[in-house]
């Protein structure tokens, strides 16, 4: 579904991702941690086409295709969604009018007639449902004036609405109390199938004892210095990332 | 013949049409030696610093058509807000047309100014209203001198305008030149309440100007709101003058909309004659394409416990140009006034200019008075957000553009005209957009 190869990316001149090499499959989970500075919100910034970065070697593919040359909306179309570790306030647009422009116009971009109303009201519900959001919240302004948690639950309601195939939950437990974070994780759970897949992204191995992983990797200094299996997260819980870092001698 | 010859002569002129017996004409004589002797606007006056009425003083104008166009109703229907009820005063090339229109004298007064200038049954309300707000500055004066035709809205005591009353203004462009001068009063009796919409529109690419007056009272606890609808082509300028009086408790909106036309002047001035009212002025402006917008708002303060509100939300693309020029005075007399400014402008790109200047004078010393302003650009992390969502840049952009502008969009009362307006926007800014915000 998604192979990186040999990925470097810069910001502003300065190299951040150093050689990245990665492949994830339908089904799978995927855990990328590392400690502050590594290069994670940078890898899932390159994955949704934010143009601030530049890809100066190696590349991309999604389901076979470079998406290099891909607009940020033109990834979402294709099914990959990514979750902000610090989503953008909108005054002036409620939830579901953003969600609702969203769905319509990623219906549009793949052929397919608008969402009727009444489905797109029994979706709303159900999710909001799902991820124990209440109906007022769906009027208010997006993200506006929203609690980390409400801010977090809210990025997970839009990835339930609009069901990717890829989904990268950058830092998603960040701000989360032990409450929020079970929903979280448990709504992310709900939405696994076998022919989609999840990056979670994230500093901690706390949000990794709900959202088991399959593979376990850490970056470190743009590179994916070591991968394993979920017990690797366990592993960097207890002793922290030096141990690491005194391996690869950084 | 420089512009003033040009009027004086067309006014000698007009004298052969209008009767010169009666008392209005006299004020109309009044009005012409005051334009004679007044400076016209230029940019050294501090009010009309950004916007240069030059080329316009250039060209020689005719004041009234010769020639009368009639239009289907078929063809301008697009114009109006049909989907509602409504009154309607349509004018075209400043001649009231009697088939486009739906006036009425049963329980109020929507009519014309021609014949509330002429009818022995409105003499009392033309003596105590006509021409007493409006400044008696350069083109206020132009206008009064040939004041003939226009909207009259008189409500009694008490009443509740059971539709909203949409005023048209129509250019054929079947006569070069033509200077319209539309000239409208409204009285808004005690405790009534009645909603306007006033449209200015140009059917073809001749040029015209148009240079209005609307002068509007609200008596006690009346409750007033105005709508602007200015998205004029490319060859239509405008300049409009729009002057309230407010007694107490009573309560008036403006909001205007412009978005478009070559030049667009919007003189707002609100004057307080009594306690505890509010005005509200909104405006929302989006342009590109070298136009050229400028609000110059006055609310003066005169009274205590009274409130006002301005909201300006401006989007400059493309070599146009805005002015803000947001005034508010606060008499000594007028203690505990709330008086609120905000205006906040995008820049879409470098060539776009946009003046602002917020500008309070406050002589009284017990007083809440802010005024914010911002001058700025779409922000690329929301719009990043909004495209990681799939939702195209275009789209993106153009959601981004309606959130900014929704404080303003917010408060207008009548859900056709909001749906109407928006429509617009989107049209401008090439989306098609479900969204209703």
């Amino acid at each position: 579904m998604l192979k990186i190869e040999n990925l470097h990316a810069s910001v502003e001149d300065k190299e951040i991702l150093k050689g990245i090499n990665l492949e994830v499959k339908p089904g799978e989970v995927h855990a990328i941690m590392g400690p502050n500075g590594s290069g994670k919100s940078t890898l899932s910034s390159v994955i949704a086409g934010n143009e601030d970065f530049e890809i100066t070697k190696g590349a991309i593919y999604y389901e076979g295709e470079n998406i290099e040359e891909l607009a940020p909306e033109e990834r979402a179309h294709k099914g990959i969604f990514l979750s902000f570790q610090y989503p953008v306030e909108i005054p002036g647009v409620s939830v579901t009018n953003f969600m609702k422009t969203a769905i319509n116009e990623t219906r549009k971009a793949r052929g397919m007639e608008e969402m009727r109303a009444n489905e797109m009201l029994k979706q709303i519900r159900e999710k909001a449902e799902m991820l124990d959001i209440d109906r007022k919240f769906l009027s208010r302004s997006l993200n506006e004036g929203f609690s980390g948690g409400e801010k977090k639950r809210n990025e997970i309601f839009q990835m339930a609405m609009l069901d990717p195939k890829l989904a990268i939950l950058d830092e998603t437990d960040s701000g989360l109390d032990i409450d929020a974070l079970k929903i979280v994780a448990n709504g992310v759970n709900r939405l696994k199938r076998a022919d989609n897949a999840v990056v979670v992204i994230t500093h901690y191995q706390r949000l990794l004892e709900y959202i088991v992983p399959d593979y376990v990797h850490v970056l470190l200094n743009g590179k994916i210095v070591k991968s394993g299996g979920k017990e690797l997260a366990l592993q960097l819980e207890e002793k922290g990332y030096d141990w690491i870092k005194q391996e690869h001698a950084v | 013949m420089d512009f003033k010859e040009n009027m004086i002569s067309s006014f000698m002129a007009f004298e052969d049409h209008v009767d010169v017996e009666n008392p209005i004409h006299d004020i109309r004589t009044e009005a012409i030696k005051q334009f004679e002797k007044e400076h016209l606007p230029s940019k050294k006056n501090e009010f009309w610093k950004y916007t240069s009425l030059n080329p316009y003083f250039k060209k020689q104008y005719s004041v009234y058509p010769k020639l009368e166009s009639a239009l289907e109703f078929k063809d301008v229907k697009k114009y109006f807000i049909h989907e509602i009820d409504s009154y309607k005063i349509v004018f075209v090339d400043g001649v009231y047309s009697s088939y486009l229109s739906q006036t009425t004298h049963e329980g109020l007064d929507v009519c014309l100014m021609s014949a509330a200038l002429t009818k022995p049954k409105y003499r009392l309300v033309i003596e105590n209203y006509f021409n007493k707000v409006a400044p008696k500055d350069s083109l206020n004066s132009l206008n009064t001198a040939f004041s003939r035709e226009g909207a009259f809205i008189n409500i009694p005591k008490g009443k509740v305008v059971d539709k909203p009353i949409q005023i048209l203004h129509f250019s054929t462009g079947n006569e070069a030149n033509l200077l319209v001068q539309p000239r409208n009063l409204i009285v808004a009796g005690e405790n009534s309440h009645v909603q306007i919409i006033e449209r200015h529109q140009s059917l073809t690419d001749n040029e015209v100007l148009t240079n209005g007056v609307t002068e509007i009272f609200a008596k006690k606890r009346a409750i007033v709101d105005y709508y602007k609808i200015q998205n004029d082509r490319l060859n239509a300028s405008l300049i409009d003058n729009t002057f309230i009086s407010q007694k107490e408790q009573s309560h008036v909106s403006v909001h205007t909309f412009s978005l478009g036309g070559k030049l667009t002047r919007n003189n707002l001035q609100f004057f307080h004659e009594g306690e505890r009212l509010d005005s509200t002025l909104k405006g929302i402006t989006l342009i590109g394409d070298k136009q050229h917008v400028d609000h110059s708002t006055l609310v003066h303060h005169a009274q205590p416990n009274c409130e006002s509100h301005q909201d300006y939300k401006g989007i400059y693309a493309d070599h146009s140009t805005g002015v803000f020029n947001g005034r508010i005075i606060v008499e000594k007399e007028a203690q505990k006034t709330n008086g609120f400014q905000q205006n906040n402008n995008i820049l879409i790109d470098d060539t776009a200019t946009i003046n602002a200047k917020p500008q309070l004078e406050i002589f009284a010393d017990d007083v809440k008075c802010s005024h914010g302003c911002t001058i700025g650009q779409l922000d690329d992390e929301a719009l990043l957000y909004l495209r990681s969502r799939g939702i195209p840049k275009k789209e993106a952009t153009a959601l981004l553009m309606y959130a900014f502008s929704n404080s303003v969009l917010d408060s207008v009362k009548i859900p056709e005209l909001k749906n109407r307006i928006n429509k617009l926007i989107a049209m401008k800014l090439g989306v098609s957009l479900g969204f209703d915000l």
